[in-house]
């Protein structure tokens, strides 16, 4: 189990640095001139070789690179030689030039936005997605499944945007059930937190709770014909003890796999339900660091997604191997 | 002989899209107490449903068992589910063909036996690790204390069948089935298993029901022989009368389709033509009769009449609508041929 643990602890840290060079080279290198979009439609030739200077854009990429990851590790300064250095304090993934601000900075602003929605959504979405699945499983054949996977049909054919505006429209402006949205910290004021969030926490966990109904279904239904069920129907064992037991506890580790990539995915930011609600989460300042070209703040926001992504996989794999002992000895 | 397990007109339908499945078709047998009853059979003939039927394991919500099962005095499809759970692991147990998919992979092999034994009494869980670890050593496990503690997948499949024999064995069943119990097993693995369950149906005094489609099996352990095919037992005898005797075609079929030592150099193999037939769409008359040979001596009675299971000698059942001498002399002919002149 260590040597396991270790090996993937090493592979993760492998990946990441494989992410550090596509991310960077990819932003960076690609063709346009990243000095050319630091300043508006008066530019001169001058600001433009002035910026380029101080963003570092003169420098070799291998040197480029190497300073955009020790950033990460121990901050920069840009342009120390001039009157005006911008500081970029540790961890820096950058700086946006357009909104004078460090990436970091903001990323950090916007995290706690999308990890609300995240987690309020993941376990709307984890409770009702596999109770009903085991549900149908239970009444396999019967009216309650078929009800189930309807419902889980509604909610696949169901896209975010129009159910999101759906609801702003009936629950929002003709019912006044909720007051606008806008967001505020849970901690600072609990009440319009939740009346903020609950919508944007049923339009996104909808659709994935269609999808975990369905899986759950299949998954039960699929070691309920498997060999050792029947050994511990034939062992006397009472009916309650083989479902719960030795069904379900197969059947639903596969979805620890499926839940943390699926919620390693929505704290990477929730692009449409963010937008529609105005939410200012990740994917909302996703969206915007692309409209306005900002490359150093759609490389930060690329790294960490992806980062949390990686480390995600890694928890999922170290949870498999404590669930499953296949896994976890050889 | 008294019988300790009569099964009478057991019958066994699912209703599937296609059609009606029906797996089972009025099997009746009689089991000794202490005796080995072979049933041997194709695959879909019906031999495992009836397994499962004995044991309670046909959902009722999806199936029609019609019949009785009696085992002991006391008929098994009358019982309620709760009567039928208690009597499952204790009474009548299993083993079943693939030892590494019936065990549970997440749990420990000491684990998944405990809870077989707590299932049905109670015991501290001190005691009934020493318990395990005494059946362990019994069915021969080497290291018995540290493999209760293995998971199914770090055990080897010889061990791993000790392990599924060992938690069938755990509650002193009166009757064991074993469900093709060497079939996933290696040719060397085979044989100490098979022995094992003699050795431990003698020491325990266990009834076993052994189904397989190894007549090699058959001729080790049994008593007697049920043949099924196509849902129904085509013919019952004593093994030796089996072996030496058979009537029906498909038994002698079934008998000179393996290769044996003791046949004609250059004597060939006679295979049984076409393929078993499908469960929903049974033939009208004799359900072997589309792969029968001697079919066309029946006067078309096979095609038309489904012949009864009728007795041709004591203990020796028949179902076939050939004439008894004419049966005789085809299975001599057929036996002296590929054995040579030895019968």
């Amino acid at each position: 189990m260590a040597g396991y643990i270790v090996r993937r602890v090493l592979q993760m840290f492998l990946l990441m640095f494989l992410l550090s060079i596509v991310v960077f080279f990819l932003f960076n290198l690609l063709p346009g001139d990243p000095a050319r979009l630091t300043c508006g439609k008066a530019c001169t030739p001058e600001i433009i070789e002035a910026n380029r200077h101080r963003l570092g854009l003169d420098e070799p990429p291998l040197t480029q690179y190497v300073k955009f990851v020790s950033a990460i590790f121990v901050g920069r300064t840009f342009s120390p030689d001039s009157p005006a250095p911008i500081i970029c304090d540790a961890p820096c993934l950058g700086y946006s030039f357009n909104r004078h601000e460090q990436v970091m900075t903001l990323i950090t602003q916007a995290a706690p936005v999308t990890f609300w929605l995240a987690i309020g959504a993941f376990i709307l979405w984890i409770t009702a997605g596999i109770s009903l699945g085991i549900f149908a499983a239970l009444n396999h054949g019967r009216w309650p499944d078929r009800l189930v996977m309807t419902i889980s049909l509604i909610g696949y054919s169901l896209p975010a945007f129009f159910l999101g505006l759906l609801l702003i429209f009936f629950v929002i402006i003709k019912w006044q059930m909720l007051p606008f949205p806008a967001y505020v910290s849970p901690f600072d004021n609990p009440v319009q937190f939740l009346q903020t969030m609950i919508l944007p926490w049923i339009v996104l966990a909808t659709l994935n709770t269609a999808f975990y109904m369905r899986l759950t279904r299949n998954q039960v239904l699929e070691t309920f014909g498997d060999d050792y069920v029947r050994t511990a129907r034939a062992k006397g064992l009472p009916e309650r003890t083989v479902v719960v037991k030795h069904a379900l506890r197969a059947g639903l580790t596969p979805i620890v796999t499926a839940a943390g990539l699926d919620l390693a995915v929505l704290l990477g930011g929730a692009i449409i339900s963010e937008n529609i609600f105005s939410l200012p989460g990740l994917g909302a300042l996703a969206v915007n660091s692309v409209t306005d070209s900002d490359l150093p703040l759609i490389a930060g926001i690329t790294l960490v997604t992806a980062s949390i992504i990686i480390v995600a996989n890694l928890v999922v794999d170290l949870l498999y191997a404590v669930i499953d002992p296949r896994v976890r000895v050889g | 002989m008294s019988a300790f397990l009569e099964i009478e007109d057991l019958k066994v339908s699912f209703t599937t899209e296609d059609g009606v499945v029906q797996a089972v078709d009025g099997v009746s047998l009689l089991v000794a107490q202490g005796r080995t009853l072979a049933i041997v059979g194709e695959s879909g003939s019906g031999k495992s449903v009836t397994a499962q039927a004995i044991l309670g394991l046909i959902d009722r919500k999806t199936a029609n068992v019609s019949g009785e099962i009696w085992l002991d005095n006391e008929e098994l499809l009358a019982l309620s589910s709760p009567d039928m759970q208690a009597m499952r692991g204790s009474a009548v147990a299993m083993i079943f063909q693939d030892p590494l998919s019936s065990l549970h992979p997440f749990y420990r092999v000491g684990d998944q036996i405990i809870e077989a034994m707590r299932a049905h009494r109670k015991v501290n869980p001190k005691e009934a690790r020493r318990e395990v670890v005494d059946m362990f050593k019994r069915v021969g496990i080497p290291a018995a204390e540290r493999r209760v503690d293995a998971y199914p997948h770090q055990l080897s499949g010889g061990m791993r069948q000790r392990v599924m024999i060992a938690m069938a064995l755990i509650n002193s069943p009166s009757l064991l089935i074993a469900d093709e119990p060497t079939t996933a097993l290696d040719v060397t693995v085979q044989a100490q298993i098979i022995e094992l369950i003699q050795d431990l149906q003698k020491e325990f005094g266990t009834t076993v029901i052994m189904i397989t489609h190894d007549l090699g099996i058959v001729a080790d352990v049994a008593d007697d022989v049920a043949v099924m095919y196509g849902a129904r037992i085509v013919e019952m005898a004593p093994t030796q009368v089996l072996f030496e005797e058979p009537e029906m075609p498909y038994t002698l079929g079934l008998l000179s389709s393996i290769p044996r030592m003791d046949m004609e150099a250059g004597g060939r193999l006679l295979p049984i033509p076409g393929n078993p037939p499908s469960p929903i769409h049974l033939p009208k008359g004799c359900v072997f009769a589309p792969r029968c040979r001697y079919a066309s001596m029946t006067n078309g009675l096979s095609e038309t009449d489904r012949p009864e299971l009728l007795p041709t000698a004591p203990n020796h059942f028949v179902r076939c609508h050939l004439a008894p001498d004419v049966r005789r002399r085809i299975s001599s002919e057929v036996l002296t041929a590929i054995r040579g002149a030895k019968v």
